[in-house]
């Protein structure tokens, strides 16, 4: 992809009810990268990927898609640009593999339209980068964790949106089927040039697979860049509140965080820090 | 697993499952719409008197046939139509909240939508001797009235399926007990009038009221149409509708209108045929399977009901039943069905 697509937050305020639970925040999301946004429970990392993906409105700043403000564009024209697989989509009851996917069609589709070779083609490369070819025909209900998580990532590719936002694909998902998810988006990222955000829960991961690692505390953004000098002891600290020692991680040089914890730590590492 | 399939293979393989798929879909609606056609047929044969094909087109064509014309023309021809029209408003209405809310208890005649319409259609008539035209249009503001009442009342922070089922269940006794209590207090008061307002009754069905209903469907049905493809999105829960280019607000709001409309004109025309509006929906389901649209088979179904439900309620006992007892009687035990799997399951409502 020669001309990727921007998406910049703005000094971005966000909140619920009487809550702000995201303050004047910026944000520029590097084009064609992957970025992976990482903060404590409750910071606010998922409600802003909520107004990236323009679910929530803004109370204050705003997010720019190409230079547009986000929430003024029409909803389906943001939809065959910006993808977002939630943390919890709901599939409805006894709906086939292949309809589901199908579905991420709907933003290419006219209000009364048929179903063009174009989105047939879009569905079956979004089953075969997945590796759910196999599943079409069968029921989403009787898939196994992974095998679903797999099959909502086939509906959003099936969007063939260039930027993709997911907010923690890897949950409820064991360490291989982990993996597995975040390899394929890495093959995604590599092979059409998408502009990959998500929040992940996972620090390593985080480190190993993004090219942008962004850390949030508290609603504010605390650091924001190459995941090697953004992941430090100190951030896990500060961010997490947490003790720990950074060292390179002896699979891909990139950091690995070690936590400390009450227990089990050699003498030479010290007692944990007050934090 | 399989070996790997080239894009061409795999393109192929998508294209010929949703070719089966729409075959299926397409082959099970021709059959229940079918079957709603030779129900009909039959009911307008069927009777005390049996008049065969041949009678019936002849009334049906404006011709003057002896018997035949007053029975078939004047009583099952209204009744009938009555009943696939209501049947289709109530099946329509019932899954469509039932889509929305992710909820089959969420039907209008669950949640108080249908009492709201009936009640204020009997305090219109008893009270105020209201003409037919002017009992639809209270009936309709009535339940307008009412879905937006639950909607404020169930309303923080989003409205939350559960809290406006278990506040509609609330409304619809309180609504009830209005029609009861009017009805008892009425001069007026008949059996057949009370039992068309209490639980449905299709008895006296005249053209007069048939009317109402067909122009309300022209324009709520295609309405509800539109938003068929937006609303079954929204099952994946707001946030992904809206991802995938859903105004999920909008869709919500036109749905709302146009299925209370059909719910509150069927109901003004054949009184709140009872668990006709949650019963379609699931039944539906069962039959269509799901990752479709509904709607068209849950209007299919209910118009099957409530024509079935009045054969059988005027022809199989010795004593003539309003077809709303006879829904009642299929409708309340998959209601407590219902409520105990979803207790089994542990789940709230």
């Amino acid at each position: 992809m020669t001309d990727a697509h921007s998406l910049v937050v703005e000094g971005i305020t966000l909140g619920y009810g009487d809550r702000t639970v995201i303050d004047d925040l910026d944000l520029v999301v590097p084009p064609g990268r992957i970025t992976a946004i990482v903060g404590a429970n409750a910071c606010g990392k998922s409600t802003l990927l909520r107004a990236m993906s323009r679910l929530l409105a803004p109370r204050g700043g705003q997010v720019l898609l190409d230079g547009k403000a986000l929430h003024k564009l029409p909803t389906k024209e943001v939809a065959r640009t910006l993808g977002l697989l939630p943390q919890s989509p709901v599939a409805p009851e006894g709906i086939v593999v292949g309809d589901l996917v199908s579905r991420g069609r709907n933003p290419h589709q006219r209000v009364i339209s048929r179903w063009s070779s174009d989105d047939s083609a879009a569905v079956a490369e979004a089953l075969r980068m997945t590796d759910t070819l196999e599943l079409t025909d069968r029921s989403v209900d009787e898939l196994s964790g992974g095998q679903r998580q797999r099959v909502w990532i086939a509906m959003a590719l099936a969007q063939q949106t260039d930027i993709l936002l997911l907010d923690e694909p890897t949950t409820f998902l064991d360490v291989s089927h982990q993996v597995d998810v975040l390899d394929l988006l890495t093959d995604l990222n590599q092979r059409r040039g998408t502009t990959i955000v998500m929040v992940l829960h996972d620090l390593n991961l985080a480190a190993r697979y993004a090219d942008h690692l962004v850390a949030v505390r508290e609603g504010h953004l605390y650091a924001a860049g190459d995941p090697s000098e953004v992941l430090t002891a100190q951030t896990v600290r500060d961010v997490f509140g947490m003790a720990s020692s950074v060292v390179p991680d002896p699979v891909s040089g990139k950091p690995l965080v070690l936590p400390i914890g009450r227990h089990h730590a050699a003498a030479e590492v010290g007692r944990p820090v007050e934090v | 697993m399989t070996a790997v399939l080239d894009q061409a293979a795999a393109v192929d393989l998508v294209v010929r499952g949703r070719r089966r798929r729409t075959l299926r879909r397409a082959a099970t609606i021709g059959g229940l719409a079918l079957l709603v056609v030779g129900v009909y047929a039959f009911s307008l044969m069927y009777g005390q008197t049996f008049y065969g094909p041949r009678e019936v087109y002849d009334v049906l064509r404006g011709e003057t046939v002896p018997g035949a014309s007053f029975t078939v023309g004047e009583l099952r021809f209204p009744r009938a139509t009555l009943a696939v029209l209501a049947g289709a408003a109530f099946g329509l209405g019932g899954i469509t909240f039932q889509t929305m809310l992710r909820n089959p208890l969420a039907s209008p005649d669950i949640i108080g939508i249908s009492s709201g319409a009936s009640a204020a259609a009997v305090v219109a008539i008893v009270t105020f001797s209201a003409s037919e035209a002017r009992v639809s249009l209270v009936a309709i503001l009535a339940a307008l009235a009412t879905a937006i009442l639950i909607y404020v009342l169930a309303y923080r922070d989003g409205v939350v399926g559960t809290r406006l089922i278990l506040i509609g269940i609330g409304i619809a006794a309180m609504l009830d007990s209005i029609v009861s209590y009017t009805l008892l207090r009425s001069a007026v008061w008949d059996l057949q009038t009370a039992m068309r307002w209490l639980t449905g009754s299709l008895n006296n069905a005249t053209w007069e009221q048939v009317q109402p209903l067909a122009i309300a469907m022209l324009v709520g049905i295609p309405l509800l149409l539109s938003q068929s493809r937006g609303l079954s999105l929204t099952q994946q829960g707001d946030d992904s509708a809206s991802s995938l280019g859903v105004r999920v607000e909008r869709t919500r709001i036109v749905a709302i209108v146009a299925a209370v409309t059909l719910i509150a004109f069927a109901t003004a025309a054949a009184g709140p045929i009872a668990f006709v509006a949650f019963l379609s929906g699931p039944i539906a389901a069962r039959i269509i399977g799901g990752g479709t649209s509904l709607m068209v088979p849950a209007a299919l179904v209910g118009s099957l009901l409530v024509l079935s439900a009045d054969l059988v309620g005027q022809f199989a006992f010795e004593n003539r039943y309003p077809v709303g007892v006879v829904t009642g009687v299929l409708g309340a035990p998959y209601l407590v069905y219902l409520l105990i799997r979803t207790n089994r399951s542990g789940g709230s409502l």
